[in-house]
């Protein structure tokens, strides 16, 4: 048996900016437990730019970005379980290991959990046709590619136009792949429109919106895909079939928090599918906190790093034993509003909260309205709104403390 | 008149460039930089991996270290799956220079011990 105080589970930027945090504030005795021979997550196989230039104000790779962090972590000796699976964890903080040591139990003080998320599968939405190989999600495709060195096809489709779906259709077309179309079932893109242009336009791979697979067809792999226009309600337009002679489906239809290790401990769970937190993120069981893509699913890193560091300073706080909980105020999301986090703010030990939310549709022109039962706290006028766009929202401690109830984020329309 | 989307960051602003070469829709300056260099000569930052041969299955992520001419990308990329290099490879090294006589270099973006 090892005594912690502190382990954080998941080693990607989310863990790794929480250890530091947690560390800088005076908490030594960290372990950080990564299933993975090595630190950084998912950004390992990110191998294009477009990473930090909110903290760092440089484009860096997802490997360059991962060793800013590896560097810190390496630097003060912060203990790292790598290639390590966990087997569980208890109500007392027991968390029981495997790795190449064998069979351990860790008892830790407080923990941390950031164990990233999950791509959505073929079996997640529902396709007719065939059961064929050459169905797979592209960050299984991007796995394959950037880190083990092996192309997977020769004509692709990718289905669902997140970011992750336009990275990999130009990783792949840069590898000598063709790739045929993008379809998304949307009437707009998910992905970032500085995605649609370098990594689609540059390359000459159409867009379908409102577009999405009917049919796949194939024996014992993928022969031809027949994608097909869908009307406001979702339903196939008759007619419109689009037949691709391809050897590849990529799934990019959404991600999902990894929380199988904790959907047991008694905590409630939100409409992200990340557990409910607080504005320290400590969910319902005292001295757990969550950050990263497994609290809710982040565009950004740079987001993920700062959300890491409050959970670092959070379970700081509760292992000096210096959280108090003097306020009671639930964070409601309103009609457009498709979920707020943190969902309750407990305490006044920050000054300054981030409510961080995304919204339903795309909006054009609005406010974004933070209220209580009584007045506004804040107005704030926005051009675009995009459910592909996570907003920051600050607001004042202080202007809760006289509230004790709900807060409302809604939206509303300019007329 | 042109209309270009800014990919310097992820606010992707909506530029009209008119016939005298004036920028509209940036947020900011490095919008007006990029759209006056999308027309002459776009240029991109280039990210893939090469093999290491010395190593089994390994591959190691690298970058061009300036961006290079769009069209010039797949002959780039010709080169670099031509090209094993030998570990230890450590971040920002030089893998392959002056790659094209472009006057750019493709550096390492991880560590391989
Ligand atoms: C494909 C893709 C492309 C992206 N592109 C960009 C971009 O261009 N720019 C940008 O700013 N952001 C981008 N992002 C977003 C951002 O990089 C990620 O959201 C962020 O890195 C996630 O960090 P994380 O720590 O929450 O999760 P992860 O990086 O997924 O880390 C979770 C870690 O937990 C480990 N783990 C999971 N379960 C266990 C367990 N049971 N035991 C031990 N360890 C476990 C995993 O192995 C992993 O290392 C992208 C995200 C993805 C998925
Ligand atoms: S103009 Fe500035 S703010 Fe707008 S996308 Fe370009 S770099 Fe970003």
């Amino acid at each position: 048996m090892i005594n912690c105080q502190l382990v954080i589970i998941g080693g990607g930027s989310a863990g790794m900016a929480s250890a530091l945090k947690a560390y800088q504030e005076g908490i030594k005795d960290i372990i950080i437990i990564e299933k993975d021979d090595k630190l950084g997550g998912i950004l390992n196989q990110c191998i294009h730019d477009g990473f930090g230039l909110d903290l760092f104000k440089e484009e860096l790779s997802g490997p360059e970005y991962a060793y800013r962090f590896i560097q810190e972590i390496e630097k003060l000796n912060i203990r790292c379980f790598l290639s390590t699976f966990i087997l569980g964890i208890d109500n007392d903080f027991n968390i029981k290991i495997l790795n190449k040591d064998g069979v351990e139990i860790i008892k830790a003080h407080a923990i941390i959990f950031a164990a990233g998320c999950y791509e959505r599968n073929a079996g997640a939405i529902n396709l007719m046709g065939d059961r064929p190989s050459g169905i797979m999600s592209a960050g299984t495709a991007q796995k394959y590619l950037n880190i083990k060195g092996y192309m997977p096809s020769k004509r692709v489709v990718i289905l669902g136009s997140g970011d992750i779906g336009l990275i990999t259709a130009r990783r792949m077309t840069l590898e000598g792949a063709e790739v045929l179309a993008v379809l998304e079932i949307m009437p707009y893109s998910n992905g970032l429109t500085r995605n649609i242009k370098q990594c689609l336009d540059d390359f000459n791979i159409p867009l379908y919106l409102s577009t999405t697979v009917k049919q796949v067809i194939g024996k014992s792999r993928l022969e031809k895909v027949i994608a097909c226009r869908v009307d406001e309600n979702g339903n196939f337009i008759d007619g419109s079939e689009i037949e691709f002679d391809c050897d590849t489906l990529l799934l990019s239809v959404g991600l999902i928090p990894n929380i199988g290790l904790i959907k047991d401990m008694g905590i409630r769970f939100s409409s992200t599918r990340g557990p409910v937190v607080d504005e320290l993120l400590q969910t319902d069981k005292k001295g757990l906190f969550a950050c990263g893509n497994c609290l809710h699913v982040h565009d950004l890193v740079d987001h993920v790093t700062n959300e890491g560091y409050l959970a670092g300073l959070g379970a700081s706080l509760f292992l000096k034993n210096k959280i108090k909980e003097n306020l009671n105020v639930e964070v409601i999301a309103k009609n457009y509003v498709s979920y707020v986090v943190p969902q309750y703010i407990n305490t006044t030990l920050l000054d300054n909260i981030t409510l961080k939310f995304r919204v339903k549709k795309p909006l054009k022109n609005v406010n974004i309205v933070i209220s209580d039962d009584k007045r506004i706290i804040k107005r704030i006028p926005k051009l675009t709104l995009l459910p592909s766009q996570m907003e920051n929202i600050v607001i004042k401690t202080l202007d809760l403390v006289q509230n004790n109830g709900k807060i409302y984020v809604d939206i509303e329309m300019k007329i | 008149m042109k209309q270009l989307t800014c990919i310097i960051c992820p606010r992707g602003c909506q530029l009209t460039i008119d016939d005298n070469l004036n920028v509209t829709g940036n947020f900011c300056k490095r919008g007006q930089i990029y759209a006056l260099e999308e027309l002459t000569n776009p240029s991109r930052t280039l990210t893939t991996t090469i093999r290491v041969r010395n190593r089994k299955d390994v591959l190691i992520p690298v970058r061009t270290n300036k961006k290079v001419p769009k069209d010039k990308l797949f002959d780039i990329m010709q080169i670099i799956n031509k090209t094993t290099v030998l570990a230890p490879c450590h971040i920002n090294d030089v893998a392959i220079k002056n790659v094209l006589n472009l006057g750019v270099d493709i550096i390492f973006t991880s560590e391989i011990k």
